[in-house]
C-alpha cells in the first residue's frame, strides 16, 4: 500500500505509452525502460528507444535505489505545491543508471547532500487510481 | 563588410514594465511601431515576420498588424530565446531571397495578467509536473550541481547580480535601479535554495521588436545598422535520463555563431547574456568559452562582467535580472542592448568604448529538463 504524504498527488493522465509505468507504481514497483537492440536503459518511458529508436524495448523493475544528484528545497512556488513549502525537489540517480525527478521526502531538508542514498516509496494520486514514486533518505 | 550578410536596420523596447492598460496584441502593435520608426521603414516595407508565444498564433498577430503581402512567416518557439533564434532564421530568409524587411516582435504581461498557465504540456509532463517543479527550482537544482562539481559559491554567482546593478543604475526604465553588494544578494532570501531572491530575474510586462532587412534595404537608410555576422543554435534535453545540469546548448550554438562569422572570444568587445537567473550567465560564459569548463565563478568575480572596463562588459541595461525581463522571455531585450552598444548609444557611463563586436546569447526552456540556445555575433560597423 501506498505511503501517507503531505505533498499534494495530483492526478496522472497514463497514455498507451506509459500505463504500464503508472500501474507497477500502484503496486510498488518502479519501472525504467530498455531497448534489447542497442541496451540503453532509459526514463521517462517511450515506446522507441532515444537512442536508436528501435520499438524493442521492455520494462525493467528497478530496485528502487539511488542517490541525490542534484536537489533543492523549494520555499516560494505557485498552486498545488503552494501550501507544500519547504518542499524538496530533486534529481535522483537510479542504481540503473537513469536520473529521474522526484520529491525528496524528509522532516530535514536541511541535512540534504547530494550523493546521498535514498529508496522509493510511493504515494497515491488524488483521484486513488495510481501512485507517484518519490524518494526517502535511507 | 561582406554583402550577403543581412542588417539589423530597427530595434525597440517597450518602456513599460508594468501594463494592465494594455492588451498583449497592442503592446506588439507598439513595439511594432517603434522597431520600424527606428529603422525609417513603415509596415508596407515588411515582407517577413517572425513572432513566438502570445497572445495567439503567428496569423492572428499578422491580421492585428495589418501585414499584406508577407513572403515569409516564421513562429519558432524555443521560450525565451525564440527572438534570438528568429533573428538568425531571419538574416537566412533573407539570405535565400526570401524575404527583404523582416520584422519581429514580442509582448507579454505576466506581472497584470495573472494566470493564464504556460507553454502546453509535452509527454514528459506526468514524470514533472507532478513533483512541483517550476523556472526557480529546476534552475536551482542546476546551480546546486554546478556548486558541487566545480565547487561554485553563492558569492561568486552574486558577482553576476552585481554588475547588472551596477549598470542598471544608468537605465531610467530599469525595473530595479540601485546597485546592490554581494552581501545583499546572499543575504536576500532564499526562494529555491541555492538561488536567493537576488539570484532572481524580474518579471516585466512589455516587449520589444527588431527590423532585420537585405544589405541592398540597410544601405538606403538614414540609420547605423548593424550586421549579423553569424548565428547558431541548439537544443539540450534531459537525453532520457542522462541529463547533465552542469552545461547548457551554448557548448553548440556559441561555436557554430563564431564559425560562421569568423571572430574568437577576444574580438568580443560587448556581450548580452540571457540572465534568468545568476546561474544562467555563469554556466553560459564557460559553454561560450570565455572560461574553462566550471571556472564561470571565478570568472565573473572582480568585475569582470562591469562596463566599460571590465573584461568582458554584459547586460548593460541591467538586464533581465534589474531591468526587464517582458513576458519570462528576457531575449529581445539581449538584442536590443546589443544593436545600442554597436551603435554607440547605450548610456553613456557604460557605453563600451570602439564597441565593433557584440555577442547576444539567448536561453529558453529550462536548464531543469530541456533547453534551447542561441546565440548571434554582430558587427557594429555597417
Ligand atoms: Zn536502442
Amino acid at each position: 500500500m501506498a505511503d501517507e504524504t503531505t505533498l499534494p498527488t495530483p492526478d496522472v493522465s497514463p497514455t498507451p505509452e506509459t500505463e504500464t509505468y503508472w500501474e507497477a507504481a500502484a503496486e510498488g514497483r518502479l519501472l525504467v525502460t530498455e531497448c534489447t537492440d542497442c541496451g540503453r536503459v532509459y526514463h521517462p518511458p517511450r515506446a522507441r528507444c532515444p537512442d536508436c529508436l528501435s520499438e524493442d524495448t521492455e520494462w525493467v523493475e528497478t530496485r528502487g535505489e539511488g542517490e541525490v544528484y542534484a536537489h533543492s528545497v523549494t520555499r516560494q512556488t505557485g498552486p498545488p505545491y503552494d501550501d507544500a513549502t519547504p518542499y524538496v525537489v530533486a534529481y535522483v540517480e537510479l542504481a540503473e543508471g537513469p536520473r529521474l525527478l522526484t520529491n525528496i521526502v524528509t522532516d530535514d531538508p536541511g541535512a540534504l547532500s547530494v550523493g546521498q542514498p535514498v529508496e522509493v516509496c510511493f504515494h497515491e494520486t488524488d483521484d486513488g487510481e495510481h501512485a507517484v514514486p518519490r524518494f526517502e533518505p535511507v | 563588410m561582406t554583402d550577403h550578410t543581412a542588417a539589423i536596420a530597427g530595434v525597440y523596447e517597450h518602456p513599460t514594465r508594468n501594463a494592465p492598460d494594455k492588451s498583449t496584441a497592442q503592446l506588439h502593435g507598439d513595439v511594432a511601431a517603434g522597431a520600424l520608426e527606428d529603422a525609417g521603414l513603415t509596415t508596407a516595407d515588411v515582407d517577413g515576420y517572425f513572432t513566438a508565444g502570445r497572445p495567439g498564433r503567428v496569423m492572428s498577430m499578422v491580421d492585428y498588424l495589418g501585414l499584406e503581402g508577407l513572403s515569409y512567416v516564421d513562429s519558432t518557439d524555443l521560450g525565451g530565446t525564440s527572438y534570438v533564434s528568429h533573428v538568425g532564421h531571419a538574416a537566412a530568409a533573407v539570405a535565400a531571397g526570401k524575404c527583404e524587411v523582416a520584422l519581429v516582435t514580442m509582448a507579454g504581461r505576466p506581472r497584470s495578467r495573472s494566470g493564464g498557465g504556460g507553454p502546453p504540456s509535452g509527454p514528459q509532463a506526468d514524470f514533472e509536473e507532478t513533483y512541483g517543479i517550476g523556472t526557480v527550482n529546476m534552475y536551482a537544482l542546476a546551480a546546486r550541481r554546478h556548486m558541487h562539481e566545480y565547487g561554485t559559491t553563492a558569492e561568486q554567482l552574486a558577482e553576476v547580480r552585481v554588475a547588472a546593478a551596477e549598470h542598471a543604475q544608468y537605465n531610467e526604465d530599469a525595473m530595479f535601479q540601485e546597485p546592490v553588494t554581494v552581501e545583499d544578494v546572499v543575504e536576500s532570501r532564499l526562494v529555491s535554495d541555492p538561488l536567493h531572491l537576488l539570484d532572481c530575474c524580474v518579471v516585466s510586462d512589455g516587449g520589444g521588436g527588431v527590423v532585420v532587412t537585405s544589405p541592398a534595404v540597410a544601405d538606403d537608410l538614414d540609420r547605423d545598422c548593424v550586421s549579423v555576422l553569424g548565428h547558431g543554435e541548439a537544443v539540450k534535453h534531459h537525453d532520457a535520463g542522462d541529463i547533465d545540469l552542469t552545461h547548457t546548448g551554448a557548448v553548440e550554438s556559441g561555436p557554430r555563431a563564431f564559425e560562421a562569422a569568423g571572430v574568437t572570444h577576444d574580438d568580443i568587445d560587448y556581450a548580452s547574456v540571457y540572465d534568468s537567473f545568476t546561474i544562467t550567465v555563469v554556466e553560459t560564459l564557460e559553454d561560450l568559452g570565455f572560461c574553462e569548463k566550471g571556472a564561470g565563478g571565478a570568472f565573473v568575480e572582480g568585475g569582470t562582467l562591469q562596463a566599460p572596463d571590465g573584461e568582458l562588459p554584459f547586460n548593460t541595461d541591467g538586464g533581465g535580472l534589474c531591468n526587464n525581463h517582458p513576458a519570462n522571455r528576457g531575449g529581445m531585450p539581449k538584442i536590443i542592448e546589443t544593436v545600442r552598444q554597436l551603435r554607440g548609444e547605450a548610456n553613456d557611463p557604460v557605453q563600451v568604448p570602439d564597441c565593433e563586436i557584440g555577442l547576444t546569447h539567448g536561453t529558453g526552456g529550462s536548464l531543469g529538463t530541456r533547453m534551447a540556445s542561441t546565440t548571434l555575433v554582430l558587427g557594429g560597423d555597417r
